[in-house]
């Protein structure tokens, strides 16, 4: 699916990115808690989180995130934002819940970027 | 072959102590330096991540820290040297949900007792060692070659 889709899918904003919007993505990762973004999410697959801190953003590049969805409509501080901008990340904004967005997203092929956890 | 010899290139970045707002900087910085060399993807991903949660450990619990990253052909070393708390039980640090993380570091999303556990994960090599009230050293190496014996 491309980004773009994700955009109609989601009814999500445009935040950062615009000019990435045709950049395929499979997989995504959803969590609020950092630590576990750290621990469990794949490069090259979607971040969603309700986070809005610029740690959301240095994190996707460390880990070679495709684009972030920020869900529940959070609103970003102007730092995140540049720093987005500045480290070419995209990020969208959408209104729905956590669970809707992973719901929307993983009825149209969207997957997990892990099926299970390994202990 | 004397372990000084073969550095490619070798960088060091002070840090800050509770300095919330500039934390990760350092690890965005080491991670373009290795994008720059050409290095396999993996390889900078692995050292990014070491690197970033080494870095937030340092912001989150030490004064002050030293990260330095040396290249090598067959290998990045990454390490962490921080003044502070230090660490009174590795073991117990190392093991996954530990954690002593306050509320403020909790807020931004850490705190989940990750950190330590997730470096060994992406290190080939991972060495710690720390002195309570003195500081940690952290020692990550992430192999760029494979390793002949």
């Amino acid at each position: 699916m491309k980004l773009r889709e994700v955009k109609e899918l989601l009814n999500a904003e445009v935040i950062a990115g615009e000019e990435k919007l045709d950049m395929e993505v499979k997989t995504a990762f959803g969590a609020d808690l950092m630590s576990d973004v750290l621990a469990f999410a794949k490069a090259g697959s979607m971040l969603l989180t309700g986070l809005t801190n610029t740690q959301v953003v240095r994190i996707a590049n460390v880990l070679d995130i495709a684009a972030i969805i920020i869900v529940r409509g959070k609103k970003l501080p102007a730092e995140t934002v540049e720093l987005a901008k500045e480290l070419h990340i995209p990020v969208l904004s959408t209104k729905f819940i956590l669970f809707e967005t992973a719901g929307r997203l993983y009825a149209q092929g969207i997957v997990g970027c892990l099926e299970k956890v390994e202990k | 072959m004397c372990a000084a010899e073969n550095i490619l290139e070798k960088h060091s970045f002070d840090i800050e102590g509770g300095n919330f707002s500039n934390a990760g900087t350092v690890s965005t910085k080491i991670k373009s330096i290795l994008k720059q060399k050409h290095l396999p993807d993996d390889v900078v991903r692995r050292s990014a991540i070491v690197c970033y949660e080494a870095e937030i450990n340092i912001v989150s619990y030490a004064k002050k820290g030293i990260i330095s990253l040396t290249i090598r052909p067959d290998r990045v070393q990454i390490e962490a040297h921080d003044e502070g708390q230090g660490i009174p039980n590795i073991e117990l640090a190392m093991q996954q949900g530990y954690s002593t993380a306050n509320q403020q570091i909790r807020e931004m999303g850490f705190g989940a007792g990750m950190g330590l556990h997730n470096i060994k994960t992406y290190s080939d090599i991972f060495d710690i060692s720390s002195e309570v009230d003195k500081g940690t050293f952290l020692k990550m190496t992430i192999h760029s070659q494979p390793v002949k014996d």
